[in-house]
Parts: C-alpha cells; sequence; structure tokens
C-alpha cells in the first residue's frame, strides 16, 4: 500500500511540493502567532528546498521520481531536433521490425514445439548416403513394411509413428457431387495417443483403428477444417465422403491447436496409415517415421538398433533387384540412419527455407546493427554538443549514474517508439512473407501465433538495442571532467575515432548486405531466364480423374473433344506435366548389355505431345497414334549423348529391366525434366499407351491434358475446360488446372523471395549507411570549422579542404569494404545451397557492392564538403 | 548546544505518546508539546519534525488530514492509527530496555 501511495505520488510530484510548501508555511504563521518572530521562524526552519528534497523523497520513489523527470527532459530533446528523431525513430522501428518478423518466422517453422505432450522426445527418422547422383543425400521417406518392423525391433525404447506426407486429394461428401480438395495426412492411429492429444468432439484415432491394410475407413478432422468446412456443426460426426475409391466415415474432431506434423501445412484430414495403398507394398516409400523415445533412453543405442533392422530389410528388398548393376545396389544399400530432433515437426517447408530464413535473418541483423551505429552516432554527436549542458550538472553536483540515466532514458524513449511502430511492421511483414511462399494452389499455412516468445524476443530485441546505441554515448556524456569542458574541450578526437570505428562497420554491414543481396538476385535471374526447350506460353495443365481406371482410347476421346473447344489450338496427354515435380525413373540397358550406373527418367506422353509443347525435334519423328510402350521411344539429347556415345541413336534400342526394348524413333532438344534448378537429365518420352505382355492396352487413373490456348492467357479457359471435360465423357473429372508458366514460377518463389527481400534489405543498408556517412561527415566540419576557417584564411586551396575533410572517412569506408569482403567470402560456404549459376568468388559479384558503396559514399560527403568550403573566415573567427 | 537534536532516535516515540495522549496535533503543536512536556529540556528542529512526520505516514503508523482553522489558513492535523499504538508499544519497551541498559551499566561502572 505504501510502495503504491509513493509510486502514485510520482504522478502528482507538484501537488505534493505545493503540500508540503504549505505544511511549512502554515507552521511559521502559527509560530508568528505564538509570538515567536518571523523571520527567526523561518531561519529555524532551515532551508526549505533543502526540506521539500527531503520530504518528498520520504512520500515518493525517489529514483522512480528522478527516471520520470529525466523522460520528461529526453522527450523534449528528442522534441527539439523532430527531424532527426523521426529519421532515427524510422530507421530503428523498419529494422526492429524487420528483426522481430524475421524471428516470428523462424520461430514459427522451425522453433516452436508442436503443441504435443513432450514434444522435446520426439525425433525424425531419415536415411543417409550417397545418392544416384554421387551426391550426399538425405532422404525422409519410408516403406511402410520397413516401418512395421522398425516399430517393433525398438518396440523397449521408443514409439513410432509413421505419418505421411500431407497430399492434397479430392474427395466428395455424400451429399454432393462436386469434388473439393483437402489436405490429408495418413497416420498410425496411435499417433494421438502418444502425442497425448484429446478430441474436441467424437473420438480420435487408436490402436486398433489400423490393424489391416484397408479396414478401416474411418477419418478425423483437424478442428481448423471442422471450422472451415462445418462451422463446427457437431453433426459432421458420423458424415461419409468418398476419397480415392473408397468411402470414410468422420469419427471426430481432433482439439484446436493440432494441425498436423508438418510445419507449414495445415493438415485437414486424418485416416489410418494402413488405409493407404502403399501399406502392403515394400518398395514405396510414401510416409516419415517419428519417434518417440522413452524417458532415459540413448539416442545412439536406438539409432545402431533401427539401423540394422532397415538395413536388413533393405538386403532381403535387393535380392529381388533386375536390371541395377552391382555397384549401383551397393551404394544404395549403404545408407545409413539418422535421428534428428523432430519437436518442430518434420516438413518439406522447413528443409527448404531453413537456410534462407538464416540467410534472411542476418541480413536483417545486419540492417539492425547499422541502424543502430547510426543512432549511436548521433547520440555521440549530440552529446559532444551538450558538454557545457553535462559539465554544468556535474558542477552543481549530479552524480555520475544521474547522468547515464539521462542520456539512456533518451535512448530508450528512442528505442521504445522504434519498437512500438517496429511491432506493427512486423504484425504486418511476417504473413506478408508467408504470402509470398504460397504457390497458388497449394498454400503454405504457418501458425504465426505473436505470443509471449515473438513479445519476449521483441523486448529482449528493445533492451539490446537500447544498450547497444545508447550505453557508450552514455557513459561518454557521464565522463567530463568540468575542469577540461572549462579549458574548451575534452581531446575532440576520441569521439571522432569512435564515430569512425562505426562508420568502418557499417560499409563492412552493408557491403555484406549488398554482396549477399546480389547473389540471390542473380541467382533468380539466372533461374528464370535459364532456357527451358519448351514454350510455356499459352499452355494450360488440366489434370483429370477418374473413379475407375479408364482404357487410353476413352482419354483420346476426351482429348479429341477438347481440340474442337474454341480457343484451344492443340491438346495433348501426358502422365503429368513437365517440371511438377513428379518422377519416374529406371536404370536401362542398351542394346542387351548390362545396365549402367545412370539412371534415365521417363515420362509417358501421346503422339502429338512434342508439338504441343512446341519441343524441338532434333531428328526423327513423333509417335503414330497406334505405337505403344514398350516398343518406341523419344529421347531427349542428353540421353542420347549419355547412352550411345555419338553413334547416331535413331534406330538403337535399349531396354527398361525385365521389359522388351524400345527403338529411338525420335531425339529431341533437351528440356529441364522435374525442377528447374537441377542439371538436364537424360529423358526418355514413351506412348502413354502401354501394351503388357499379352499386347493388352492397360486402363489410366489420372493423367493431365496438355492444351495449348490461342489467347496470351490461358487460364480464361479454365471454367470452360472444366465443363467441356465430364462432357466429353461423364466419368471424366477434372482435378485441378495450373498454367505451364505457373509451374517454373513455383520452382523459383525462393529465389524470387531472397532476390526481392535482399534487394529491399540491401536499399536500406545503403541509405542508412549512407545516411550515416553524411551525419558523421557534416559533424566534423562543423568541429574543424576553426582550423577550417584558418586554413581557408591563409588561402589553403578548395581541394585541400574536401581532402582534409574527407580522407579519414574514406579510410574507414575502405577499411569496412574490405572487412566486409572477408565477411563475405566467409558467409559464401553456408549460402552456396541457396545459389544457382552464381560464382561467389566472381569479381562481378565483388565488384559490384564495391562500387555502389563508394558511389553511395561521394554522394554523402558532397554537401559537407562543399558546407566546409563555403565557411566564411572572416565570420568564422569573429565568432569565437 | 543541550537543547539542539538531543532526541538521538527517540522521535519517533516521543510524536507517537503525544499522539496517544492528545490525538490530532499539527506540527507545531507537536513541536510545542516536546518542549514543553520535557520541562524545555528536549526539543525538536523542524527540519527533523517534518521528514519524520511524513515517514511515519508512510509507513501507516499516523495519518494527516487538511482541516481549515478559524484564521482560514489550512494545517495538516496528524493522529495515530491502529499500526502507530502497536508501533509505540514497541517503540516503548525497547526504550526501556535500552535505559534500564544503560542504567545497569552506569550503575556498575
Amino acid at each position: 500500500m505504501s510502495l503504491w501511495s509513493r509510486i502514485v505520488n510520482v504522478g502528482r510530484g507538484g501537488r505534493l511540493s505545493r503540500e508540503i510548501d504549505e505544511e511549512a508555511q502554515s507552521h511559521i504563521a502559527e509560530a508568528v502567532e505564538h509570538g515567536r518572530d518571523s523571520s527567526e521562524a523561518s531561519r529555524s526552519f532551515g532551508s526549505a528546498l533543502r526540506y521539500r528534497e527531503e520530504s518528498r523523497d520520504v512520500r515518493l520513489v525517489a529514483w522512480l521520481d528522478s527516471l520520470r523527470a529525466d523522460a520528461i527532459f529526453g522527450w523534449r530533446q528528442l522534441l527539439k531536433r523532430k527531424a532527426i528523431s523521426a529519421a532515427a525513430i524510422l530507421s530503428l522501428a523498419l529494422a526492429i521490425g524487420a528483426c522481430t518478423g524475421a524471428f516470428r518466422l523462424i520461430d514459427a517453422l522451425l522453433l516452436r514445439p508442436l503443441p504435443v505432450s513432450d514434444p522435446r522426445h520426439f525425433y525424425a527418422l531419415s536415411r543417409r548416403g550417397i545418392g544416384f547422383d554421387g551426391k550426399l543425400a538425405s532422404f525422409d521417406g519410408w516403406a511402410y513394411p520397413d516401418f512395421q518392423l522398425m516399430r517393433s525391433a525398438a518396440k523397449d525404447q521408443a514409439e513410432l509413428i509413421a505419418v505421411s506426407y500431407a497430399q492434397r486429394m479430392d474427395l466428395t461428401y455424400k451429399s454432393e457431387a462436386e469434388m473439393k480438395k483437402a489436405e490429408v495426412q495418413y497416420v498410425s492411429g496411435w499417433m494421438f495417443g502418444t502425442f497425448g492429444l484429446r478430441p474436441a468432439l467424437g473420438r480420435l484415432l487408436g490402436e486398433n483403428d489400423d490393424l489391416k491394410p484397408g479396414a478401416h475407413p474411418y477419418a478425423v478432422l483437424s478442428h481448423d477444417y471442422w471450422t472451415r468446412r462445418f462451422a463446427q456443426n457437431p453433426k459432421a460426426v458420423g458424415r461419409t465422403f468418398q476419397m480415392g475409391g473408397r468411402l470414410y466415415e468422420i469419427v471426430g474432431v481432433g482439439p484446436v491447436p493440432f494441425t498436423g506434423t508438418e510445419t507449414g501445412t495445415v493438415t485437414d484430414i486424418f485416416v489410418p496409415a494402413m488405409m493407404h495403398p502403399g501399406a502392403i507394398h515394400d518398395d514405396w516409400t510414401w510416409h516419415r517415421t517419428l519417434a518417440r523415445l522413452k524417458p532415459g533412453v540413448a539416442i545412439e543405442p536406438l539409432r545402431a538398433r533401427l539401423d540394422a533392422t532397415s538395413r536388413a530389410f533393405e538386403r532381403e528388398r535387393a535380392k529381388g533387384f533386375t536390371g541395377m548393376s552391382k555397384e549401383s545396389i551397393d551404394k544404395f544399400l549403404d545408407q545409413t540412419v539418422v535421428l534428428e530432433p523432430a519437436a518442430a515437426g518434420a516438413s518439406d517447408l522447413q528443409t527448404d527455407y531453413r537456410r534462407s530464413l538464416v540467410a534472411l535473418g542476418v541480413l536483417v541483423a545486419l540492417v539492425l546493427l547499422i541502424a543502430c551505429a547510426n543512432v549511436a552516432n548521433l547520440m555521440t554527436a549530440q552529446a559532444a554538443s551538450r558538454a557545457r549542458e553535462m559539465v554544468l550538472r556535474v558542477s552543481i553536483g549530479a552524480g555520475r549514474w544521474r547522468l547515464v540515466q539521462l542520456v539512456l532514458v533518451e535512448s530508450a524513449i528512442l528505442a521504445v517508439l522504434a519498437s512500438a511502430i517496429g511491432a506493427a511492421f512486423a504484425w504486418w511483414s511476417a504473413p506478408f512473407v508467408v504470402g509470398m511462399i504460397n504457390p497458388p494452389d497449394n498454400p503454405a499455412r504457418l501458425a504465426l501465433p505473436a505470443d509471449w516468445r515473438v513479445l519476449g524476443f521483441g523486448l529482449a530485441l528493445t533492451l539490446g538495442v537500447m544498450l547497444l546505441f545508447g550505453l557508450t554515448p552514455a557513459l561518454r556524456a557521464s565522463a567530463v571532467k568540468p575542469a577540461s569542458a572549462l579549458k574548451g574541450g575534452e581531446d575532440p578526437h576520441t569521439r571522432r575515432r569512435m564515430m569512425h570505428a562505426l562508420i568502418a562497420a557499417q560499409v563492412a554491414f552493408c557491403f555484406l548486405v549488398l554482396f549477399v543481396a546480389g547473389l540471390f538476385a542473380a541467382t533468380f535471374d539466372r533461374l528464370s531466364h535459364r532456357p527451358t526447350g519448351f514454350s510455356a506460353e499459352g499452355l494450360l495443365l488440366v489434370h483429370a480423374v477418374v473413379e475407375h481406371d479408364e482404357p487410353p482410347v476413352f482419354w483420346d476421346q476426351v482429348a479429341e473433344h477438347l481440340r474442337t473447344v474454341p480457343g484451344v489450338d492443340r491438346v495433348a496427354l501426358a502422365g503429368w506435366p513437365l517440371l511438377d515435380g513428379n518422377a519416374w525413373n529406371a536404370f536401362v540397358s542398351v542394346n542387351g548389355a548390362p545396365p549402367g550406373p545412370v539412371l534415365a527418367y521417363f515420362l509417358s506422353v501421346s503422339p502429338g505431345w512434342v508439338d504441343t509443347m512446341k519441343i524441338p525435334f532434333v531428328d526423327g519423328r513423333d509417335f503414330r497414334p497406334n505405337e505403344t510402350s514398350p516398343g518406341v521411344a523419344i529421347v531427349n539429347e542428353t540421353f542420347a549423348k549419355q547412352f550411345f556415345n555419338g553413334v547416331d541413336p535413331i534406330g538403337q534400342s535399349f531396354a527398361k529391366s525385365g521389359e522388351l526394348p524400345s527403338k529411338v524413333v525420335g531425339v529431341v532438344r533437351d528440356t529441364p525434366y522435374r525442377d528447374v534448378h537441377e542439371q538436364i537429365l537424360p529423358a526418355v518420352y514413351v506412348p502413354i499407351s502401354r501394351a503388357d505382355a499379352h499386347g493388352i492396352l492397360e486402363p489410366l487413373r489420372g493423367a493431365t491434358f496438355i492444351v495449348r490456348g490461342s489467347s496470351a492467357n490461358p487460364m480464361a479457359l479454365a471454367s470452360i475446360l472444366r465443363r467441356e471435360v465430364p462432357r466429353a465423357r461423364p466419368e471424366f473429372r477434372v482435378s485441378n488446372i495450373r498454367t505451364q508458366a505457373e509451374l517454373a514460377r513455383v520452382q523459383t518463389l525462393r529465389e524470387r523471395l531472397l532476390a526481392m527481400l535482399g534487394i529491399f534489405f540491401a536499399g536500406v543498408a545503403l541509405l542508412l549507411a549512407a545516411v550515416g556517412l553524411y551525419g558523421v561527415l557534416d559533424y566534423s566540419v562543423l568541429q574543424r570549422r576553426r582550423e577550417i576557417g584558418i586554413r581557408l584564411a591563409i588561402g589553403a586551396p578548395a581541394r585541400n579542404i574536401a581532402r582534409l575533410v574527407t580522407v579519414e572517412v574514406f579510410t574507414m569506408v575502405a577499411v569496412g569494404a574490405l572487412a566486409g569482403v572477408a565477411l563475405g567470402m566467409a558467409s559464401v560456404r553456408y549460402l552456396e545451397a541457396l545459389l544457382y549459376q552464381v560464382k561467389p568468388g566472381d569479381p562481378v559479384m565483388l565488384a559490384l557492392p564495391s562500387l555502389t558503396i563508394l558511389a553511395a559514399a561521394l554522394l554523402a560527403a558532397v554537401p559537407a564538403v562543399f558546407h566546409a568550403v563555403r565557411i566564411d573566415p572572416v565570420a568564422m573567427l569573429r565568432a569565437e | 548546544m543541550p537543547k539542539t537534536d538531543s532526541l538521538q532516535g527517540s522521535l519517533d516515540l516521543l510524536v507517537l505518546k503525544i499522539l496517544s495522549r492528545r490525538p490530532r496535533l499539527h506540527g507545531y503543536a507537536i513541536m510545542t508539546a516536546i518542549k514543553d512536556w520535557s520541562g524545555d529540556v528536549l526539543r525538536a528542529e523542524e527540519g527533523s519534525l517534518y521528514p519524520a512526520l511524513h515517514r511515519m505516514e508512510e509507513a501507516g503508523w499516523i495519518r494527516a488530514e487538511w482541516i481549515t482553522k478559524d484564521t482560514g489558513r489550512r494545517a495538516r492535523m496528524y493522529e495515530l492509527t491502529a499500526a502507530g499504538k502497536k508501533q509505540l508499544d514497541v517503540e516503548e519497551s525497547r526504550w526501556q530496555a535500552v535505559t534500564s541498559a544503560v542504567n545497569r551499566v552506569l550503575r556498575t561502572a
């Protein structure tokens, strides 16, 4: 109570002083009434001011009161120079906001634990080995039979959980005809129990829902999906839907915070792992494996046990391998199981963006440091001009700590204001960045809560920033010695030396930001201008599915119908489009020789596909309508070079293992196959009509119509095609429609993001560094105006003056730039994975940021130099 | 010199005692009471009395109230609180203990 009243009294200091004075007055009046002399009475009272101070200190929290006084004083100081304060606050706000935004992203994607019990005990299993391309690779997909063996092997030490990659699947609710997309995860039934989750409604899956392949058609909805799709209607439980040819019953809804194990994807529907068609196949790797370690279990023995089990499984499986060379099999088998912490879940988004986010985080941290250096220089210059004030304060008895407090409070006001604006910026920027990594048809959904973690980070950042730019000037200001100040100021060089060191640091950081941004921009530029070998313009990709497999002739009928739609130029059919990430590979043997160590990549296409894609023929011809696979093939140039060693490939034959050989009828130009980042793969195009050993054509479950429209915007055709496909044959449905251009764009999202944000922050860093440079130059001219005046008076030419004011600072710029080059070269190793065909040691990549900084520095120096040579010696000397 | 601040830590005790006998006094009256009741031996300085009053007020032993006197001037009146009564007992017994201990020392010597 008492402390509280003392804190409250801080807020009414004026009234408190008046009351104390009034009581004293009333005391003196009373004394006079009792016959005492008025002047004697007030003299015996002593110093009124001291008495007031003493009583005040008793009745309020003294340090809080002095803080309040300093805050008011600091605020007035800031208001006195509005423009400079606003610039400082805005630059800090931008940097703090960017840092907080980056932290929100990194936290949400990489650090925040899953909302499950004991997330720290969860690990993700993956295998590491030398891939077929000869590079070290890590793969986190598992085959279900392998998983079952490992689960029973590790039973005493850990519980293993299978969670499939989240898939966007088509599903139909019984009452509705239209297909809907939903993110589906096939998960082990015991996952919910192991995670310690409770249902929000109905029940969750259990061990008994996951016993026999295909026997448990039950589904659990995520709370998020239940809210979006069913508006939290409790009647959703018990409803059924059709998915992948099966009818599922909804049995319950999961708890609010749980959105699946794949950070960056919000899972809509969970179904038992045993319902996955791959559950019985030992060569389908379709799920991740998570392990929850029992308390006190050491990782290494468990890892070794899992490793042994998995190796035994693969060895057994490899006995059935044909068409692979011995080396390839050995290489394949030599994979090591590793356990990695998965407290924050496991997803491709994490793998893809970990480095990028960390790199961006470092960039924005550097921008923040540059901004801090600016403000520190500003405060130092301020402190210099306030030296007299400080001396006065020391002379009348202000303690050293009191002066530190005075300056720090001013810094704190700056930092707090900047943080408030920065918070608003972070609020907006983090979802904006997530929005940018969203491919349109498969949006990444990342929960970005602004909770105590983010708040704590923001507060720590504010405090850190305040100390970073405020402490040195504060200590410096508090160290004034009245005697030396009266003699005309302390050694001005110490102050300038610190400012120059900060300039060097700023330039070094700025160089690093520019350098990295340049690498990102060049990467994006090279990737987006990489020749694809086909024309994506006007290409629409219509993925269609059928409930039951349909023979190729029906697919041809649909294609034929689509060709009659106005605005459609050409239509062809393919298993999937180029560059959508799908791949089908195999070892091939040429002319009956044993298979080599290089994988070939296959794609099934209809006749006319090559023309529709506008891929030029180098030699040979297209498929004829009656040709089937295996039997004929079209190959790309890389395949021809790889497998036929310069022999004319037309008429040569090769075979996948266990299949009849195919004869090469055509050679086409190279195109990227799966991913724009990849080198050109040896590709084989085979007829989509596939005949089995008896010559009977195999039916198709799904394929993509490649439609070339005549207009520039093929998406205009989308709604028409969606209608026309079922009109051609009612059992056909359009699953989704994309453009070929979009696929390439989706694959360069990360590079686009890095390039955009990199350039943005490079601009900010450059601007801040230039402003800082300008400020320091201007300050040094101001400080040396007496000297410059004298020099001018005795006839120094303008260029000498210009050199005088700039030479020191430009030396610092050069030192900073050199340090920046060193930092840049050191950072390159970490960044290499994010770059594409960009050599970091490339002189151009180093020269560009150097020249930019030099230009900015020259620009920043012009006003100061102008200022210096315009000093009027007469006025200058008279003023002194 | 004997008249100046010879209270040596007993100021609180005196103020509390005076207020327990005579509720509602202002600062000047308390000062006069100390002087009169001690037979002109003890004297509280204004410079220590008021900070002490304010300190005890913050501690919750006494409470203050502004009243307007007939002359139209305002005065700040102090009175003892329940906590103050307890504090008085504590201070009084401590004083007794100290003085008897000091007396014992004087006697032995």
